[in-house]
């Protein structure tokens, strides 16, 4: 029985959970594993819900675990085909394990973390220590503002894993409920566009291609192993990077929507910028505005690729800024925030005479709102006008009781 | 239609292509490549296999190595049964796009697992892909221990077995928990077939895997493997121990069709004394103490029982 296509209008109401269940849909997937969490949920709702109604044909096995979720992802990629998931904080935790098998397996997988804070305290709402848990887990990571990104990001995000030059997973983060949650216009390809800008999976070393048995997840001891994990890396920044920018022109041709590894935002002649990711990106650059008329030349720097992360671009765009802030929506544990520590070895060993200091926010849901911003931009004009950090270089904004700083 | 070797005797087993080869790291005389190859050879349709983390997955496919000729997967410790299940859900998938690329073939999945990845840490997996009722077979390569790490204790491993975790000494009489009952929890799931198999009995074990092939939906398997290195026998006397293991019913062999019908498939001419099976190994040496001899009288006792129990289920049916 053939599945039936969606007529969609030019304009839909969708929230980011359900942009990216209609990413889903579009693209085919011939596999989806996974078990709910919130604020994730209703990615895979939607899925089920899609199936049920006769929009895909791929099979959705519900799983007892994320664990279990991502393991079928794996043997299902394995298999040979189209392969996604999603799940959030403490879902991710228990998968994390995967994550690492995944990609030292060079399987291309899809998967959606819809961000939230890792308990404990139990908390369901947005920061990104789910998301920077799993940082260094070898996935190729895109982080989503809106909902419209978080549906963009996901054609992409296959176009780009399932590259044969790189063979590699892939995350789309998008904020809990801040996006998730919130409906917004989007703008969607029509079912046939975004099917053909993803294309037809090409399978490789497919388990289920029985004239070419292929053996996965072998082991490797001091003899072999170093040598794997060093070439993935080395394809990781030198060849992922291109595909990404070349994955993102071919998709401004079909859309008219442009992205970029970071996305920079009134950054040409500003002195001061923040630099940030998910929800909080728009938040910013609509302060940002706000201080140009108040005479502070402020821009925002948002972060859409964290893997891997895109250092020259990062190191070239803020070289000549006075005063930078890094905001960090996660628990830094003893040390700075890791937006902190990316951005400051971006720049070190460079002429940049940049002053660079951290700001740790919206720790479980906390809202960013725009006086910190305000009173943000504010301080880093001050550092600015007098050539050195006024503050400690790491504070906690938006948080009850006294003052946190330190270092 | 899927393909079922005729296999009358041993000579038919050794000449049938091999696709897991002899080529591997396993212990002189260890039992799983035994099973593994009774396994596969039941069969001429093609495999998709995975194995969970341990002595068969570390054994045959170190880098740049493979012992295997079929698709073969593995991922870690708990999700050799989930791995072999999302394959089968891509198999499903591409049938249904007819994206196959040979789509005449009529393969079987199966994983592999040994008893601390199935009756512990990879508990929760199988039991999921047992309820979901995916067409697979997952096979339990039970030796009781964790062999792979060192020969420490599992839920598997039966009262008075010395281990590393749970060792005899001048107190103690090693483990003192009874073995998991693996296949009452699994035939609860209700899943078409189960059964349980011994290398020994290489006929009922063939018989039972090509039941299991035959049949849509999850397949359980649960297969007694003598390990010489942690049981403390001699390697060749393997196939001895697996005869003890089943003529003692210690290890009983029998089958649970949906969950309810039971059928004992082997029943010893001359049953052997649970003390011989005890006998043969060194991990019960300490039982024949005078001050653990009551242990030795208890094992007889449980065995009996559960014997009595198997013989109930299968007259009531339920």
């Amino acid at each position: 029985m053939a599945f039936d296509k969606l007529e969609l209008n030019e304009t839909e109401v969708w929230d980011g959970n359900h942009a990216a269940a209609q990413a889903l849909r579009q693209a085919q997937v011939d596999v989806v594993s996974a078990y709910p969490i919130t604020p994730s949920t209703a990615i895979v709702e939607g899925y089920a819900k899609f199936k049920s109604d006769n929009l895909v044909e791929g099979e959705f096995v519900m799983v007892e675990s994320e664990h279990a979720a991502m393991s079928g992802c794996i043997g299902a990629a394995a298999a040979g085909g189209r392969v996604a998931t999603a799940t959030a904080s403490q879902g991710l935790a228990l998968m994390a394990e995967t994550l690492y098998q995944a990609s030292g397996m060079r399987l291309p997988i899809v998967l959606n973390i819809v961000n939230r804070a890792l308990a404990a305290p139990l908390n369901v709402n947005c920061d990104h220590s789910d998301m920077y848990m799993v940082r260094d887990s070898g996935w190729i990571q895109f982080d989503a503002f809106n909902p419209q990104e978080a549906y963009d990001l996901n054609l992409i995000a296959f176009k780009v894993a399932e590259d044969h030059d790189v063979r590699l997973p892939v995350v789309v983060n998008q904020d809990g409920f801040l996006t998730s949650h919130t409906a917004q216009g989007i703008h969607p390809l029509s079912d046939d566009d975004a099917f053909n800008f993803v294309g037809e999976y090409k399978p490789m070393n497919d388990m289920l291609d029985f004239e070419h048995p292929v053996t996965h997840g072998v082991q490797t001891e001091e003899d072999w192993h170093f040598e794997h994990k060093a070439r993935q890396h080395a394809d990781t920044m030198n060849i992922v990077p291109g595909k990404i920018d070349a994955v993102f022109a071919e998709f401004e041709k079909l859309s008219g929507r442009k992205y970029n590894q970071i996305e920079e935002y009134n950054m040409d002649d500003a002195d001061v910028a923040v630099v940030c990711m998910g929800s909080s990106v728009e938040t910013a650059r609509e302060v940002a505005g706000e201080m140009r008329e108040k005479g502070i030349k402020a821009g925002v720097v948002g972060i859409r690729v964290l893997r891997p992360f895109p250092f020259a671009k990062i190191a070239d765009v803020l070289k000549d800024i006075k005063a930078v802030a890094a905001l960090d929506r996660s628990a830094p544990g003893g040390a700075a925030g890791a937006l902190f520590n990316e951005i400051a070895g971006s720049l070190f060993n460079t002429d940049s005479k940049m002053l660079l200091s951290g700001y740790i926010y919206g720790l479980g849901g906390r809202d960013l709102t725009k006086k910190h911003l305000v009173d943000l931009y504010t301080e880093l004009q001050a550092n600015a006008d007098a050539g050195k950090l006024l503050t400690q270089q790491q504070q906690f904004i938006g948080v009850r009781g006294p003052k946190l700083a330190f270092l | 239609m899927s393909e079922m070797k005729k296999i009358k005797n041993l000579k038919e087993f050794s000449t049938s292509a091999d696709r897991f080869e002899g080529a591997n790291l396993l212990c002189p005389g260890c039992a799983h490549s035994i099973i593994v190859r009774e396994v596969l050879n039941a069969t001429n349709d093609d495999l998709v296999l995975a194995a969970s983390t341990g002595c068969l997955e570390v054994c045959t496919a170190v880098y740049p190595y493979t012992s295997w000729d079929a698709s073969w997967i593995h991922i870690g410790f708990e999700n050799g049964s989930t791995a072999v299940a999302g394959a089968e859900a891509m198999y499903k998938a591409l049938k249904t796009k007819g994206r196959l690329k040979q789509p005449d073939r009529n393969p079987k999945f199966v994983a592999f697992g040994g008893d601390g990845s199935s009756y512990d840490i990879g508990f929760q997996w199988i039991s999921g892909c047992m309820e979901r009722n995916h067409d697979m077979m997952y096979v339990v390569l039970d030796n009781e221990v964790y062999a792979n790490t060192g020969g420490q204790r599992s839920s598997s491993t039966p009262i008075g077995a010395s281990a590393t975790t749970t060792p005899a000494g001048s107190i103690s009489y090693g483990e003192t928990r009874n073995k998991k009952d693996m296949m009452g929890i699994m035939a609860a799931h209700n899943i078409p077939y189960a059964a349980q198999v011994s290398p020994n009995k290489w006929k009922d074990m063939v018989k039972k895997i090509q039941k299991g092939f035959a049949t849509e939906g999850a397949v359980f398997i649960n297969a007694v493997s003598p390990c010489t290195t942690e049981w403390k026998f001699d390697p060749k006397d393997t196939m001895h121990l697996a005869d003890l293991a089943t003529d003692s019913l210690v290890f009983p062999l029998y089958e649970v069709i949906d969950g309810h019908e039971f059928n004992i498939t082997y029943r010893p001419k001359n049953v052997v004394p649970v003390e011989e099976y005890l006998a043969a190994q060194g991990r019960f040496k300490h039982l024949f103490k005078d001050e653990y001899k009551y242990l030795i009288k208890e094992w007889q006792e449980r065995v009996d029982a559960n014997w009595a129990y198997l013989n109930r289920r299968e007259e009531a049916r339920v």
